[in-house]
């Protein structure tokens, strides 16, 4: 039977960028634990040779016709919705260090 | 004649013969829409203003004498499909404010043939749920019975369409989520192939198993409705360029000689007596009208329910990664970049939406991955595979949509696994690429409708509407109504 600890929620969560309370994490560990015993499952499906199935559709690696320029999203609709924009860009918090400063 | 009744096929004789316009075609749901919605939480946003421009533009073309199949006749649309400067929010406190700069596919053909936007329908948050209570907004109450849910995720929609607050309305089927409300609401859905119909705009759940979809009066409205928003897209490379077929004109009422397939592990315990009754004696009636029906295995459907969450809920954990609070939605900001994302995921969604990411990113995650993303994936060709040996004998393929009926509001709420079953009929045909019709086939001792499933081979929806409308000519579930303004109006 599966049985995921709080500390193993708190990694799924850090990997899911997800910020959890203390009380959501215990009821996570609890229900995904659950979910889990249920997949337990797929363990007795005998599965040998059997290609996975990533998509429905015959076809694959669609091109484009050659790439033409057309029409794109103006400047001012594509930042109509950030948080925070300067007018010209989204304002974000730096990734890296400045070593400069 | 009351004007919010009509069918869409009926709405469009009578626009078309000047019997009413489509501003008073619009009108008259509008008004509607502002007696009932609030007492059944249907819609998110109303478009009052732009429906009326658009309606009066319609009018205008038509007196053109343009004719499309869907030309000044009054849609809803779920809330996930992205129309522009249109508010959508995907039923998700992250997008609460969230404008989109453009139509998705499905939306921009039915805006080119005419068509008038009522508004946007309540969903579970992303489409994660089957009973809209998932919803960051609002809980939509199922008109039949206002304590019951409408089924999820297209509750909205399907509840829209069951109350006559629209002509139609779009949906999205991740696992049945078109098809299971329209079974609970009483109405018709149809889960397309998926392929048919673009998901350009379609805000991403699961990317290999969402489809857009329609809830209808009537097979015949939900063919019309395929016929503007199917086809190739070059915006979705996953869209198939097939030829699609006049679908309404195809709908001639035989069934003679159709082979009806009946998969024994879809009528197992657990599953409604009333349930069951119904869907055979619609099996029956279709029988009576010339088809021939036979027992048919798909043995994998039992553990159909773990193959959709581990795929299901990998593709979200992916798909919602876009919502960091860098270019649109909320931000809630933090110490760093990273505690920005989390503070902001974290605040924005709702816990289905962030119980399904974890399990997905757990099911991804080092470790884990081949033991349960890459085996669901192989156990999903042997599902799909049964399906394909399955339709070499049989055209179409008939179940319940559901276990049960409407199930009351918070019954299910607290069990994750418990709401999850309320799909183990529907998920099946997702998994499998194929479409499927759901059809009022007769009502409980409630008075709540139950849904005959009819499940067809990849790009056969000609052949299961055609069933559909064969077994609403001679039936008429589909056309009863759920006493609404008796009950509710005022309150």
């Amino acid at each position: 039977m599966a049985h995921l600890t709080v500390e193993e929620v708190d990694h799924i969560a850090l990997l899911a960028r997800l910020s959890l309370t203390g009380e959501e994490k215990a009821r996570y560990a609890q229900q995904l634990s659950a979910v889990l015993d249920y997949a337990a499952e797929l363990a007795a499906i005998d599965v040998e040779g059997i290609p996975p199935t990533a998509t429905v559709l015959s076809v694959h690696n669609v091109m484009r016709a050659p790439d033409a320029a057309g029409d794109s999203i103006a400047r001012d609709d594509a930042l109509k919705n950030a948080p925070r924009s300067d007018g010209a860009s989204f304002e974000v918090q730096a990734t890296f260090d400045n070593k400069d400063e | 004649m009351k004007l919010s009744s009509l069918t869409l096929h009926e709405a469009r004789e009578g626009l078309r013969a000047r019997q009413f316009s489509s501003v008073e075609l619009a009108r008259a749901f509008l008004t509607r829409i502002h007696e009932l919605n609030g007492a059944l939480n249907a819609f998110i946003t109303v478009n009052d203003e732009e429906a009326l421009a658009q309606a009066r533009t319609a009018d205008e073309r038509i007196a053109n004498g343009e004719d499309t199949p869907v030309l000044g006749a009054p849609i809803a649309l779920k809330d996930v499909l992205s129309t522009r400067g249109l508010r959508t929010t995907a039923g998700s406190r992250i997008l609460e404010n969230y404008v989109p700069a453009w139509d998705a596919t499905s939306v921009a053909r039915l805006r080119a043939a005419g068509a008038v936007f009522l508004g946007k329908t309540n969903l579970d948050e992303f489409a994660m749920g089957s009973s809209t209570e998932n919803s960051g907004f609002q809980v939509t109450h199922n008109p039949w019975d206002r304590t019951r849910v409408p089924g999820g995720s297209s509750g909205g929609s399907a509840a829209a369409v069951a109350a006559d607050l629209c002509c139609a309305a779009l949906g999205t089927d991740t696992g049945g989520s078109v098809r299971q409300p329209a079974s609970l609401c009483g109405v018709t859905g149809l889960k397309n192939t998926y392929g048919r119909v673009s998901r350009y705009g379609l805000i991403a759940y699961g990317s290999s198993l969402d489809s857009v979809g329609v809830l209808a009066k009537d097979a015949r409205d939900a063919a019309i409705m395929l016929g503007v928003i199917g086809g190739g897209d070059p915006l979705d490379s996953t869209s198939v360029d097939a030829p699609a077929p006049d679908y309404a004109a195809g709908l001639d009422g035989n069934v003679r000689g159709l082979r009806i397939g009946v998969p024994r592990e879809y009528f197992i315990p657990g599953t409604q007596t009333e349930v069951a009754d119904a869907v055979r004696a619609g099996i029956e009636q279709l029988r009576a009208l010339g088809a021939v029906v036979q027992e048919i295995s798909l043995p994998s459907t039992g553990v159909a329910l773990p193959v959709y969450y581990m795929i299901a809920t990998a593709e979200a954990s992916a798909n919602l990664a876009r919502f960091d609070g860098v270019r649109y939605g909320l931000r809630v900001q933090g110490a760093d970049l990273i505690d920005t994302y989390r503070r902001t995921r974290g605040a924005g969604f709702g816990d289905e939406v962030k119980r399904r990411i974890m399990l997905g990113t757990y099911a991804l995650s080092a470790g884990y991955y081949d033991a349960y993303y890459i085996r669901a994936q192989k156990v999903r060709t042997l599902i799909k595979q049964e399906f394909e040996r399955a339709f070499a004998d049989v055209d179409v393929i008939a179940t319940p949509v559901s276990p049960t009926t409407a199930f009351k509001i918070g019954e299910k709420a607290d069990d994750p696994i418990q709401m999850y079953l309320a799909d183990i009929f529907t998920l099946t045909c997702n998994l499998a690429g194929i479409c499927g019709i759901s059809v009022p086939c007769g009502f409980d001792a409630a008075g709540l409708p139950i849904g005959l499933q009819l499940l067809g081979k990849a790009f056969d929806e000609n052949v299961i509407l055609r069933a559909a409308d064969a077994y609403q000519r001679h039936t008429n579930w589909h056309t009863r109504k759920p006493m609404l303004s008796l009950t509710y109006q005022g309150c």
